[in-house]
């Protein structure tokens, strides 16, 4: 597949390794945001060939795992009324809120079901129009502009049957709550490539002045990721500290501006709280007021539920990039996606359940995990 | 019947089944799958040939060696490209059969039909289940009729069973992998999964992927004429896909896995629809493939012999075994990098991250 | 975050008042929108996210960047760095 394979090259992925060997002097700390990135990484074993001194930490990109359990307990909620048809994306499935997940409010009889475009919905709403079709609207600033053509659209149509629950989630806020923390350890950042499609990234340059931190934004396909690496590394040891674009081939400074656009029409900016870290200011998107006739909070009465989260869970100090999951006693023993503990472990680009899928969990004799050089299998 | 392949995984002691309620990743073949199995019903069952968990029950009866099977089959939708509930039924129950070396004799059929379910689709779904079977070479000798209210099945429900004969110079299980011995596989992995996909409302897309759904006992026989004894596994990847079904050997044969993840032959369509849906190939069910583990001398030559046949005309050698990391498979990636591979958690769902 | 995969623009057309495109990824085709980049022509690559182009493909800056990455061991210590901004930079990095 173009534009996707020539990233998976085993050749320019060893020049690259094999620069960033040369030019690495020093430990150095880095954050990949994303969790398609964190993603990525694991699943290509990109951890595995890089330099010992070159530690990648897990951000806090990862919408289903900020997604606050009050929240998540509301779009239960609003999933087991009969007249609702509940659409959402495959991700948030299986996050489980105070009673089950979506997956129990379906097998009890409630109708949610899967989408992969929020445009979906609009079908779904027209070929039931005795049903309220409700979506649930997650995301970081990617996914703002789908959501937000949804709601516009609905408008348009003069659609009175379907509503979005909104919870939505800003990175530049997050990477400010990171550094501003006193145990920070991360000294750059790969930032996050299609936020950055949608955004830009002029949002990072204060961010990466005031706190000098080299932020490389970089694409999620190995070579990105890796070609990201060595471009933040390279600045560290030269002792700069700049906004950089790996991913150029895709986006630029000023980012999408027909989306930004329709996304500033529909959304606004607010507070949001967010699982495992804590309220951050002006950090998510809310409905503005004139879409309110689509807004779910208001439209379904759903009480506020109380809700405390595990003792145990160090999603807070993972998501934040201060602990890995290998350092929480509960990672892979009494927390697995089976039974996840907090934010990190509930959703598939969860820092903990990447890693866990990905065997991370699975220890040899040794404590190491056996890795395969070039020319063993097959 | 999956295996229950938790490998380092540590859980509680005690046997308790902790869902109040069964939810549909208990059918997936993954982790939910052998939990349920594990925890209900080997308790309640438990003897030595079932606690062996193969797909398959090779019993021996009056000095010959018998190969007993059964399976369910709810996929919806009913028809999809390149089959139906009714192929499936017949070629899911073969397969089971062939996957350990026996030659399918006989299958009895039973349905459960819903109310309302339109005659015509019955008889498209019998109809191909003739076919099937003619090309399976297998009888349909015996079978039964349920029908339910409106409401409580979807459309139709088929539960096969079959039985087949083993050969004596045969001995296939899932326990037999050995260090040194090449993993192959029968053709292009994902084509099932990804066809029933493509025609679930709301993850449509256009593009030819077929279902391969097919029977497995023509091929099985040609690899045994290469060399009977030189093949120590045979599976066929369905729910929870080479993946999981490779996991199951590697924790059966206390053996380690090491595969190649560029050998691994995937079409581009089904590449494309899993790349966009955020799912692995290597996860999604196949109805006609087959997994060899094989003796690393014979290896070239069977290769060969499937290649020969219709069904293994993409055949290749994805891997081998190793006695290192015993239970767990590893794969090195196309970057060169090194992955884990394991057993299927619930059910793959598209993502947006 | 976000899984955008990049496709080929096949066709394109109205649908209510979306433009709309069949798009091409690897060997299956699916529908996007592609009200968010009006510059696109057919036989463009997009990036889709949720059924959304959400950026074209630059295709000459990716051919110029991947041969770069290719090129790289060719690259003495004091040469350029493999990546460059659109605009200048700094050629010389000297390694501490």
């Amino acid at each position: 597949m173009k534009y996707l394979d020539e990233y998976r090259s085993e050749e320019v992925t060893k020049k690259l390794v094999d620069e960033l060997h040369r030019i690495q002097t020093r430990p150095w700390v880095i954050m990949e945001v994303c969790g398609g990135q964190t993603h990525s990484i694991v699943k290509h074993g990109i951890d595995y060939l890089l330099p010992k001194g070159v530690e990648l930490v897990h951000g806090p990109g990862c919408p289903v795992c900020v997604t606050p359990l009050d929240m998540i307990d509301k779009a239960h909620a609003i999933a087991r009324q009969s007249n609702v048809i509940f659409c959402s994306f495959g991700d948030m499935l299986r996050v489980p809120g105070s009673e089950g997940d979506l997956f129990t409010i379906k097998s009890q009889g409630g109708d949610v079901r899967v989408v992969y475009s929020p445009l979906d919905c609009l079908k779904i709403a027209r070929a039931n129009p005795d049903r309220q079709v409700v979506f649930f609207a997650i995301g970081f600033e990617t996914t703002a502009p789908a959501n937000a053509m949804l709601v516009w659209q609905a408008r348009e149509s003069q659609l009175k049957n379907v509503s979005v629950l909104v919870s939505h989630v800003l990175v530049p806020p997050a990477l400010e709550a990171i550094l501003q923390s006193p145990e920070n350890r991360v000294q750059g950042f790969l930032g996050p490539g299609h936020v950055c499609a949608v955004m830009g990234y002029s949002e990072y340059e204060p961010i990466s002045a005031k706190y000098r931190v080299p932020i490389v934004v970089s694409g999620f396909e190995p070579i990105d990721i890796i070609q990201g690496t060595l471009m933040t590394i390279r600045q560290l040891e030269s002792g700069r500290a700049e906004v950089e674009n790996q991913y150029s081939r895709v986006l630029n400074r000023e980012g999408n501006q027909a989306a930004q656009k329709l996304v500033s029409s529909v959304f606004e900016v607010s507070d949001r709280n967010w699982r495992g870290v804590g309220t951050i200011p002006k950090s998510g998107y809310r409905l503005r007021s004139e879409f309110a006739a689509y807004d779910a909070e208001k439209l379904f009465d759903v009480q506020r539920i109380d809700t405390r989260e595990p003792e145990i869970c160090i999603s807070g100090a993972i998501l934040r990039g201060i602990k890995k999951p290998h350092d929480c006693p509960a990672f892979g023993s009494a927390c697995d996606p089976q039974h996840p503990l907090g934010a990190t472990m509930v959703s598939a680009e969860g820092a903990c359940a990447a890693y866990y899928t990905y065997g991370r969990h699975l220890k040899q004799e040794d404590g190491c995990l056996v890795s395969i050089s070039p020319g063993d299998a097959a | 019947m999956s295996e229950n392949a938790s490998s380092g995984f540590g859980s509680c002691p005690l046997p308790i089944f902790e869902h109040k309620q069964i939810v549909l990743g208990h059918g997936s073949g993954g982790k939910l799958t052998a939990e349920l199995i594990e925890k209900i019903f080997l308790p309640a069952f438990s003897n030595p040939v079932l606690d062996k968990l193969d797909d398959q029950a090779v019993l021996h009866v009056n000095g010959s060696r018998l190969a007993f099977t059964t399976d369910s089959f709810v996929v919806t939708p009913i028809f999809f490209p390149g089959g139906d509930i009714g192929t499936l039924a017949i070629n899911g129950t073969v397969n089971d059969l062939a996957m350990c070396g026996a030659k399918p004799l006989y299958l009895a059929a039973a349905f459960i039909l819903e109310e309302g379910l339109p005659a015509d689709d019955l008889r498209r779904v019998v109809d191909s289940m003739r076919s099937a079977a003619q090309a399976a070479g297998v009888q349909l000798v015996t079978g039964d009729t349920k029908v339910v209210n409106r409401g409580k099945g979807d459309k139709v429900f088929i539960t096969t069973t079959g039985i087949g004969l083993v050969d004596t110079a045969v001995n296939i299980s899932a326990d037999r992998a050995q260090p040194g011995d090449k993993i192959l596989v029968s053709g292009y992995v994902g084509d099932h999964g990804m066809a029933i996909m493509s025609r679930r409302e709301n993850l449509e897309f256009e593009g030819a992927i077929e279902s391969d759904c097919a029977p497995l006992n023509g091929l099985v026989s040609t690899m045994l004429e290469a060399g009977a004894g030189k093949i120590h596994c045979l599976r066929d990847p369905t729910r929870g896909g080479v993946a999981t079904t490779l996991n199951e050997i590697a924790v059966r044969s206390k053996v380690g896995m090491n595969l190649v993840e560029q050998s691994v032959p995937v079409r581009d369509s089904v590449r494309g629809a899993c790349e966009i849906l955020g799912l692995d190939p290597l996860y999604v069910a196949n109805e006609g493939k087959l997994l060899a583990v094989v003796a690393r001398d014979a290896a070239e030559d069977i290769l060969e012999h499937m290649r020969r046949h219709p069904l293994g005309a993409a055949a290749a050698v994805i891997g081998e075994i190793v006695s290192d990391h015993a239970g767990m498979v590893l794969m090195k990636t196309a970057i060169g990098g090194t992955r884990v591979l394991d057993v299927m958690f619930g059910e793959q769902l598209p993502r947006i991250c | 975050m976000c899984l955008a995969i990049p496709g080929k623009v096949l066709s394109d057309y109205e649908q209510g008042s979306m433009r709309m495109a069949k798009v091409q990824f690897g060997g299956i085709v699916r529908e996007a929108c592609l009200e968010y980049v009006p510059e696109t022509k057919v036989g463009d690559y997009v990036l889709v996210h949720v059924g959304f182009a959400i950026s074209r493909v630059d295709e000459e800056e990716a051919q110029r960047t991947y041969q770069l990455l290719e090129e790289m061991d060719q690259l003495t210590e004091l040469e350029a760095p493999v990546v460059r901004e659109m605009g200048e930079r700094d050629d010389e990095e000297k390694v501490p």
